[in-house]
Order: structure tokens, then C-alpha cells, then sequence
């Protein structure tokens, strides 16, 4: 039997990379869709709300790690072979987008009426509008509750694991696997985690307080 | 498209399928009654407990919420063996849910309870009640009222993830996918339709706990 050694640990250490790799792919996607929804749920015209509404809906009460699997055997339907990086990123990109879209949809909605009239007083049409009035004032508030959803999304990527993907928990298992210390390996996993989500949840607690004070 | 879609295999397992639903039922409520308790005490703790409790609670939250579940259920079932505790996987999934639910569930108690005006709980003292009735009467209720909407949310979470819990084995719903599509291999099928029942069973709570605040919590007329 094998025994935990520096190489060991090297091994599970240097998966980090995928897990951050899948957390950046994520949210790159998540950022696509989500505005895609948020646009869409705040839209004037019902058919778009509701298909938005529905969209959430479905991701906010499935399991992800359905979602995940779902993710992975749907493609070969369509004769589309995906590895699990593939499945992995797109899954959780839609994911993303529900949550991202939802939290976002708030952010705009805060944005006081009058100044919707008063930019199309102006004579701004929505996409202006949007780019200069709305989406300006809405980033500084979306900033917090977007961290504390990347810190979700990192630690989600480790169900990525199940489907097969080598990132940081993959890995701990493939090593657990042959020396057996799961105590110490997984508890070495958690704290690596731990040192990747902990700066990202006290940064996002931090803006949110800096907020409330700003707006009290 | 090619494929050929079998969904007769699928619903030929019906039995197995419920099973696994009642069994996903029962863990996230047992999670959701057992993780309401841990919330409470941790909240009253780090609001009214010494300072060396209220820094135990602060890294057991925070340690929690920074580390994906999946590895929290592995130390569970695999870690705590090494420590002379051994769970059979239904109990490790139990505790794994409770510890997690019990993070979340703090800072959001801890919240409500801070909702509460100082005044509030001084005027119950200047009508002699015992600390324990202020809490439930003056200090409970109305925090109830002010989290209930982030607290079942967070039970609707604890549900979808206790999904997880199939990766040591526990018996729920997942799992019971994960044994009939080794059987079978429809695994799009098999996943697809137990995907639906978690939708399902999430409208179930959306249900019931709309209708708990209509019948239980709501607000008395202000006057």
C-alpha cells in the first residue's frame, strides 16, 4: 500500500487549479446567461418574464447534482459526445445563470422608477438606458450577494467530482483511495477550500456593510 | 436523433423510485426539526454566551460555509472513523445535513433575534417575566416572522441537497436512481424522471410552507 507522501499531497494540492479553472468557466458562463435572465425577468413584455420566471424556477428546485448528470448524458442524445469538463462547465454555467439571473434581477429592480422616466425624458431608448442609467447604478449593489454566489459556485464545482471530473475532490478520493487517511486528506481538502471561499464570503460581508452604512 | 427513448424500465422501478422519495422526505425533515434546534442554541449562544462560545460558534459557521458539502459528509463517513466514531451512511448523511443546515440556520436565527428592539424585550422584563418566557413570547415569534421567508428557502436548499448524500450511499432518492440505472443503464431516463419528482417535491414545500405562514404566522393587525 501506498502511504501519504509529499507527492501525495502535491497531487491533491495542484488539482486546486481545476476546481478554480471550473469556478472561472462557471461564472464566465453564469454571467452570460444570468443577464440574460435578469434582462429578460425585468422585461416589458410577459412572454419573456415568464419563460425567465420558468427558467429559474426549474434550476431553484432541482438538485445540482442532478442538473450536473443531466448535464452529462443530454448531449449524447443529440449524438454530442461531452467529456465531463464539458458536462461539468456547461451544468454549471446553467446554474448560474438561474441564481446569478435572480440575484440580479433585484439589483435592477432597485433602481428608482424616476430615473427610468427621466433617462427616457431624456430620449433614451431601453439599451442606452440600460447601458448608462440602470447598469451603473445597479453594479455597486450587485456586487456583494454576486461574491457571496461565487463562493456557492466554487464549493458547488466539487460535485463535479461525481461526474467524473478530476478536480480538488476528485483527486482527494483517487489518493484516499490508495493510502487511506481520509481524516487527514479530506481535512486537508476542506482547508484548501476554505482558504479559496473564506477571502471571497469576508470580502462580500465587508461591501455589504460598507452598502448599508452608504445608503442609510 | 437517434435515440430511442425507454421510459417503461423506468417506471417498471415505480416502487423503488417512491421509496427513495419518502426516504429523501424523511432525511430533510428530520434535518430541517434536528437543524432548527442546533440554529436556535447557536444563535442564542453567540448572541447572549461568553465570549470564548461566541468564537467556537463563529468558526464552526464559518468553517461550514466555506467548505463544499460533499467533503463535509466525507469526513463525516470516512474522517470520523479515524477518531473512533462509526456512522452507518444513513446516520452519517443525518449529521452531515445538521451540521450544514445548523451554520446556515445561526446567522439567519441571529438575525431575527438582532430584529428585535432593545425596548421590546425591556418592557417584558418591567412585566416580570422569566428571561425564558421573554425569549419565546417577545424575542421568538416576531424573529420567526422577520426569517421565515430565508429560513425555508434554506430548507428547500437542504432538500435538493441532500441529494448528495448518494455519494457514500445513504438510502434516498439518488441513490435509488444510482441503482436502477446500473441495472438498466437508461440513465438519461432514470435521471430525467427523478429529477422531475425533486421538482415535484420541492413544489410540495413551496406549498407547505406558504400555507404555514398564511395559517401559523401571520402578522397580528397593527392597530
Amino acid at each position: 500500500m501506498r502511504s501519504l507522501g509529499p507527492n501525495e499531497i502535491w497531487f491533491i494540492l495542484l488539482a486546486v487549479r481545476w476546481t478554480l479553472l471550473l469556478s472561472i468557466a462557471a461564472f464566465a458562463g453564469g454571467t452570460v446567461g444570468g443577464l440574460l435572465i435578469a434582462l429578460m425577468r425585468t422585461s416589458r413584455f410577459k412572454g419573456l418574464r415568464w419563460a425567465a420566471i420558468a427558467y429559474i424556477k426549474l434550476f431553484q428546485g432541482t438538485p445540482l447534482l442532478m442538473q450536473l448528470v443531466l448535464a452529462f448524458f443530454v448531449p449524447g442524445i443529440f449524438g454530442i459526445d461531452v467529456d465531463p469538463w464539458g458536462a461539468a462547465a456547461l451544468g454549471l454555467s446553467l446554474h448560474a445563470s438561474a441564481f446569478l439571473g435572480e440575484i440580479w434581477r433585484g439589483c435592477i429592480e432597485v433602481v428608482p422608477k424616476g430615473q427610468w422616466e427621466a433617462s427616457s425624458a431624456l430620449g433614451l431608448r431601453y439599451w442606452n438606458q440600460m447601458r448608462h442609467i440602470v447598469v451603473p447604478q445597479a453594479f455597486r449593489i450587485a456586487i456583494p450577494p454576486t461574491v457571496g454566489f461565487l463562493v456557492q459556485l466554487i464549493k458547488a464545482t466539487s460535485l463535479a467530482s461525481i461526474i467524473g471530473f478530476v478536480e480538488l475532490t476528485r483527486a482527494a478520493q483517487v489518493i484516499n483511495n490508495a493510502v487511506f487517511q481520509p481524516f487527514t486528506i479530506f481535512g486537508l481538502v476542506a482547508l484548501t477550500y476554505f482558504i479559496v471561499c473564506w477571502p471571497l464570503s469576508l470580502y462580500s460581508r465587508r461591501m455589504e456593510q460598507k452598502l448599508a452604512l452608504a445608503t442609510r | 436523433m437517434n435515440y430511442v427513448f425507454e421510459f417503461g424500465q423506468v417506471f417498471a422501478a415505480w416502487d423503488e423510485l417512491l421509496a427513495g422519495a419518502l426516504r429523501t422526505l424523511w432525511l430533510s425533515a428530520a434535518s430541517m426539526a434536528i437543524g432548527l434546534v442546533v440554529a436556535i442554541a447557536g444563535a442564542l449562544g453567540k448572541t447572549s454566551g461568553p465570549r470564548w462560545l461566541r468564537w467556537v460558534i463563529d468558526a464552526y459557521i464559518e468553517l461550514i460555509r466555506n467548505t463544499p458539502f460533499l467533503i463535509q459528509i466525507f469526513m463525516v463517513f470516512f474522517g470520523l472513523p479515524a477518531i473512533g466514531i462509526r456512522l452507518e451512511a444513513d446516520q452519517a448523511a443525518l449529521l452531515a445535513l445538521v451540521i450544514n443546515v445548523g451554520a446556515y440556520g445561526i446567522e439567519i436565527i441571529r438575525a431575527g433575534i438582532e430584529s428585535i428592539q432593545k425596548g421590546q424585550i425591556e418592557a417584558g422584563k418591567a412585566l416580570g417575566l422569566h428571561p425564558l418566557q421573554i425569549f419565546r413570547h417577545i424575542v421568538l415569534k416576531p424573529a420567526l416572522q422577520a426569517i421565515y421567508p430565508s429560513l425555508t428557502s434554506q430548507f428547500i436548499l437542504l432538500m435538493l441537497n441532500s441529494s448528495v448524500c448518494s455519494a457514500i450511499a445513504a438510502s434516498e432518492l439518488t441513490a435509488a436512481a444510482n441503482d436502477i440505472q446500473a441495472r438498466n443503464f437508461r440513465s438519461f431516463e432514470v435521471y430525467f424522471v427523478v429529477t422531475g419528482m425533486y421538482f415535484v417535491l420541492s413544489l410540495m414545500f413551496w406549498g407547505i410552507f406558504a400555507w404555514v405562514e398564511r395559517t401559523f404566522l401571520r402578522q397580528p393587525a397593527t392597530r
